[in-house]
């Protein structure tokens, strides 16, 4: 998942006994595991906490193609073209099944375009970031999806089914995408030649933290997770993914000889973890806010193709639109 | 080399090029696409040409037995020794001219595969027949797009036309019979591209008319790409992204 700060409509977790008969059998199914389908009825809240989760996930993956599509005109081989192309292809499908998952609650494509264009819905900070050398390709494979699958595998089991569903086909591709990253990171950072061994370092210092923030806030600090914990909308909480994430980089990143940048990262023995500093949370909240290096550019990015491309959308409609009538007319 | 070698080492290069410039030029939609549809659909046909390229480039890296790989050929080659026709490099300015660039070429490519695929070169015939496939599809897409979009509204059609009038002068280069084409004709690897013309001309002419498009009233063509001797200015340009790399980092793998 891309979502991190989805803000909960709801007012704090009810009791059983507090909500309402309604309220409480669909409590009840979710508590024994039941997907809800979109005919089924749900809380409106429920509904538009599931909105604006999966629709800032849809924005997180069409945004997300264009920092490595920053990449893909200058792809140093043939096959690494072809593969980077393939990837972000990928997210644009991924977009695709999640845009279809929210319509299913009754919000257009269109609409959620609309409200991404004008500011009212988010994507992921971690897009704000730009990608400045080929190594990023690499890092944001290795880091930026792993950090996502590590979102998106508990998703598999969310609560709304077609959400679930479309998370099954994501996962499955995504840890693909990570493959592919870390392999870019072996060839530069392990068999590379000095200057590939430093760009993939760099590359590493400057998307670690930031891969660190695409969990969302300290648990302390995150006030909207327990409603989506009890509708099953999110699994885990924020700070219970992120030790996971560096509990399973910090050894990929040592097989690579790239060294972690935080002096203080160190194995406890006690609690079989890693300790680590936390990320710069001003910085997160500049970036979530509109301040990140590449916010500016990424909006404009999406709205200049969403307008470039109105001629193209609304001749099709017109086409299709005179077809239908012909087939009207003969029959 | 000897003359036979360089004229199918020519002949290769042409095939490859078309494909690397159009696939680089068609990957550069890649998130910006006017759909999301669109943006899958144009990284589809990406794919295929530089699947296509690779196959190409990898022959024609082989017949010229200089150790060179296909990478080699795409990355450290300078643009006059690039032998694609022109319209594949000239810029893809808007989705209007990129479509209609592409039915323009997939409407030769189709029948051109089509044949190749009788090639005495069995190599050839193999690349032919796999892309042939991917080819037809893509003419199929293409071709209902300009369609769609001539006939959609007043702006699509008119932005249509000026793909149309932009890229005319570019078409007749693909129909060349030159050296090169001659020799590949009489050694039974390809025939002649200019004795093609004639039903690319029709399928277009047919497609056309169903977009409400008028043909320019000019017989006149830009040549220069499939011989090398003199490029677009653009295609510079492409070559010093898509290079960078290469370039910057003399020996490097990634």
């Amino acid at each position: 998942m891309y979502a991190q700060m989805v803000k909960s409509t709801g007012k704090g977790v009810q009791a059983l006994e507090d909500m309402s008969p309604q309220d409480r059998a669909f409590q009840e199914r979710i508590d024994r595991g039941e997907k809800i389908e979109p005919k089924d009825w749900m809380p409106d809240a429920y509904r538009k906490n599931l909105i604006r989760q999966i629709g800032q996930h849809a924005h997180s993956e069409i945004v997300g193609q264009l920092p490595e599509g920053n990449w893909i005109t200058r792809a140093p081989t043939l096959e690494r073209k072809a593969n980077l192309l393939a990837k972000v292809q990928d997210e644009a499908g991924h977009g695709l099944y999640l845009y279809c998952a929210a319509e299913t609650l009754g919000v257009s494509r269109d609409e959620l375009f609309e409200m991404l264009h004008c500011g009212k819905m988010k994507y992921s900070s971690i897009f704000n970031y730009p990608t400045l050398t080929w190594a990023d390709m690499g890092a944001v494979g290795w880091l930026v999806d792993g950090a996502a699958i590590m979102n998106q595998v508990p998703l598999q089991r969310t609560s709304y089914g077609p959400y679930a569903r479309a998370m099954v086909r994501i996962c499955k591709e995504e840890s693909f995408h990570q493959r592919q990253g870390y392999h870019i990171m072996i060839k530069m950072a392990k068999e590379g030649t000095a200057d590939q061994k430093r760009m993939a370092q760099d590359a590493f210092n400057r998307f670690w933290y930031p891969a660190l923030m695409m969990f969302g806030p300290s648990d302390k600090d995150s006030v909207h997770s327990a409603q989506s914990m009890a509708w099953k909308i999110k699994m885990n909480t924020n700070d219970e993914l992120r030790q996971k994430f560096v509990d399973e980089t910090v050894p990929q990143a040592k097989f690579l000889s790239l060294t972690v940048p935080d002096e203080r990262l160190m194995f406890n023995e006690e609690t079989g973890h890693y300790d680590y500093s936390e990320p710069d949370w001003n910085e997160f909240m500049d970036v979530i806010s509109g301040n990140g290096p590449c916010n500016t550019d990424r909006l404009e990015a999406r709205k200049k193709a969403w307008r470039e491309g109105s001629w193209v959308r609304e001749g099709m409609m017109a086409h299709a639109d005179k077809k239908a009538q012909c087939k009207i007319a003969a029959e | 080399m000897s003359e036979q070698t360089n004229h199918l080492f020519e002949f290769l290069l042409r095939q490859g090029d078309n494909a690397l410039v159009l696939g680089h030029r068609t990957s550069q939609w890649c998130g910006v696409g006017p759909a999301l549809e669109e943006d899958i659909a144009l990284a589809n046909t990406a794919l295929d040409l530089i699947g296509q390229t690779q196959l190409w480039l990898g022959y024609a890296a082989e017949v010229e037995g200089n150790n060179r790989s296909a990478n080699d050929l795409a990355f450290l080659r300078d643009a006059y020794d690039f032998r694609n026709i022109l319209m594949m490099e000239v810029p893809n300015e808007d989705f209007g001219r990129t479509l209609m660039r592409q039915f323009m070429f997939d409407t030769y490519q189709v029948p051109w595969l089509t044949e190749l695929q009788n090639s005495s070169n069995e190599r050839v015939a193999a690349i032919a027949a796999k892309s042939v496939k991917e080819a037809r599809y893509h003419l199929e897409r293409s071709r209902e797009t300009v369609i769609a979009l001539g006939d959609g509204t007043e702006e699509s059609n008119s932005r249509m036309q000026n793909a149309l009038d932009y890229l005319w002068p570019y078409c007749g280069e693909i129909f060349g019979a030159d050296e090169v084409d001659h020799a590949m004709s009489e050694q039974g690897v390809a025939p002649v591209p200019s004795t093609l013309k004639g039903t690319w001309r029709a399928c277009v002419e047919r497609a056309l008319s169903e977009a409400f498009l008028v043909i320019p009233n000019s017989e006149f063509a830009h040549s220069g790409g499939r011989t090398g001797f003199r490029h677009t200015e653009h295609l510079g340009h492409m070559l010093a992204t898509m290079q960078t790399l290469q370039r910057s980092y003399p020996g490097a793998e990634w």
